[in-house]
């Protein structure tokens, strides 16, 4: 049976549900093994065994991450010749996909990123251009390492496994590495991660600096919220919440696109969306042409609107 | 005793030529290779070559002995994006051009241009773009690192290049979803940075004028010794089976706020099961 190596990178006091999907995943496919970076709790052990993880691989050295991906590659590439999985899936961060990158060179081993799919055969189903084409890609020389993008497997309910065994790796340390010799914590939001985030509400230069009835919305819905390159050059928002080419790639379940013209740079970070809501003052904003449901209007009047009347139905 | 022309800074910024993301792109062919007409320079490489001009600038500029080389490999037609570099304001430019590199993975790609660099020598700084704006895997700075065995510092949104006692280091930040962190690393380095970096400027009269003089070497992968198997098509790790246009999204409901707008969305989310 095939043993799918996934890599589990932080997860800090639990997993998350990119995680959780990736586990499914690899279940999927034969059964899953782990590589994990960070602290190991017992919570964090006791559910790996329970998703059917019968071995955890831990770097030897604790100080892996103190030096940029290098080390982590390292590690993940150790793991890999030491525990010959028939693939290794990982989440789609740039961090997620530089790790990939590097163990794939140390491998000799293709790298697939942004799958949405994987085949039995280890075949991928990916955009490529922006969303404007589906592709299926295959890796022919190596172990395959798959990026995976959040968000495109259901969670398969955890079953009563035992705890799985911890085995440790030694990788070498690398000679010529970047440091990081400060680490500042995001003040956190309360709201989803964009990319694991099922609704998303976006803002764009039509906000003019007050995000409020995108967050209300947002918050309504149990969303995240997001904007385009516009917003978050006028620092209107912190730079994280960017959605487009240059910025996050997203596919909700419903995407909410407010004041925001939806060119091309935008649209290639949210076209996959599932469903497209658009609110926008000016009736030829491209965004229309791919909207499910569009309002030509103020969206400081439809958005509060839309609030008060989800609340109100919910209540 | 110091040389001048030692003590100067070695930079290399690689340049894509990609197809102009403001206009539809295509995959055609039977290898299903993307359609590279219509190219420019990726606008995501001209952060990368600012990165660059203003290091040289804060240390001294081109009389202090820096210089910025721009480097691209592709069919001939990719010169143009070493060219718009040039007259940007990189002092030289190199071109790999070999029909053997069309259809390079992201391992071809690194392979192609970490041989690129060891031809050029000592080189201080390799610069990059976050990713390309065609393939856009972000994987290539990473591999560059691998394969040259230098420090990597990728996705960095600010970067500063200091000497001290002879020899350059970098400090640079990266900001994560979750963290910002400092990163430091000493020369050479592979650094990618992001669209958050800097303001890229534009190619003046007197920068067009000056590229023209400006030397444009052409190598061949015989020259940085590469052989044709391990690149393009015949070298790649991967491989692409499918590809398919995406059919377009349909245009769905569109309407004017009479005043109900907010009240008709959540009906259509409703009607969706989306509450």
């Amino acid at each position: 049976m095939a043993t799918v190596l996934v890599l589990i990178d932080q997860p800090g006091e639990g997993l998350h549900k990119s995680h959780r999907e990736l586990l499914t995943i690899a279940s999927g496919l034969g059964g899953a093994a782990v590589a994990f970076l960070g602290d190991l709790n017992e919570a964090v052990a006791q559910e790996l065994g329970a998703r059917g993880v019968r071995t955890i691989y831990r770097p030897s050295s604790a100080d892996v991450g103190e030096f940029l991906v290098a080390g982590k590659a390292a590690f993940l590439a150790a793991t890999v010749r030491a525990s010959s999985p028939s693939a290794v899936l990982l989440g789609n961060s740039f961090e997620a996909k530089e790790i990939a990158a590097r163990a794939g060179v140390q491998l000799t081993s293709g790298v697939i990123t942004d799958a949405v799919a994987i085949g039995e055969d280890f075949s991928v189903t990916k955009s490529v251009l922006a969303g404007s084409y589906a592709v299926e890609a295959k890796v022919i020389t190596g172990t395959p390492l798959i990026t995976v993008k959040a968000n495109t497997v259901d969670v398969a309910p955890a079953g009563d496994g035992g705890a799985p065994e911890v085995v440790t790796v030694d990788s070498a340390m690398p000679a010529r590495a970047a440091r990081i010799t400060g680490r500042t914590a995001k003040a956190a939001s309360g709201r989803p991660e964009l990319t694991e985030a099922r609704v998303i509400v976006a803002g764009g230069r039509g906000v003019d600096g007050d995000f409020t009835p995108v967050e209300e919305l947002a918050d309504a819905l149990g969303g995240a919220v997001g904007a385009s390159r516009a917003a978050t050059d006028a620092g209107w928002i912190e730079h994280s919440a960017q959605i487009g080419q240059t910025g996050k790639t997203v596919s909700p379940q419903l995407y909410i696109s407010a004041g925001i013209s939806g060119a091309i740079q935008q649209k290639a970070g949210m076209q996959t969306a599932k469903v497209i809501i658009a609110v926008n003052k000016d009736a030829d904003s491209p965004v229309f042409e791919i909207a499910d449901f569009g309002v030509v209007g103020d969206l400081f009047k439809v958005l509060p609107q839309a609030t008060a009347e989800i609340i109100k139905r919910r209540s | 005793m110091e040389d001048a022309s030692q003590a100067g800074l070695d930079i290399v910024v690689l340049v894509k030529h990609v197809p102009d993301a403001q206009f539809d792109r295509h995959i055609s062919g039977e290898d299903r290779t993307t359609v590279r007409e219509e190219s420019i320079l990726s606008e995501l490489d001209e952060y990368a070559l600012e990165a660059a001009l203003q290091i040289v600038e804060a240390h001294g500029g081109e009389a202090a002995g820096h210089r910025v080389t721009a480097v691209t490999m592709g069919p001939p037609a990719a010169a143009s994006a070493v060219k718009k570099a040039l007259q940007i304001g990189a002092h030289a430019g190199v071109h790999l051009s070999d029909e053997a590199l069309a259809g390079s993975d992201a391992a071809g790609t690194s392979r192609a241009l970490a041989a690129v660099v060891r031809h050029l020598g000592a080189v201080d700084l390799v610069l990059t773009g976050m990713a390309s704006t065609d393939g856009e895997t972000s994987l290539v700075p990473a591999q560059l690192a691998e394969r040259l065995d230098l420090p990597q510092v990728t996705f960095a949104s600010s970067l500063e290049v200091q000497q001290q006692d002879g020899s350059w280091s970098l400090t640079a930040r990266r900001d994560g979803d979750v963290y910002s962190e400092t990163v430091e690393a000493t020369l050479p380095a592979v650094v990618s940075v992001t669209d958050q970096i800097n303001e890229p400027r534009y190619p003046n009269f007197k920068g067009i004028m000056a590229a023209k003089k400006k030397p444009l070497t052409t190598l061949s992968l015989e020259d940085v010794g590469v052989d044709a198997s391990e690149v393009g098509l015949a070298g790649a790790w991967t491989r692409v089976l499918t590809a398919d246009p995406r059919p377009p999204r349909s245009q769905g409901t569109i309407i004017s706020d009479e005043g109900d707008a907010g009240i008709r969305i959540v009906d259509f989310l409703a009607a969706q099961k989306l509450l």
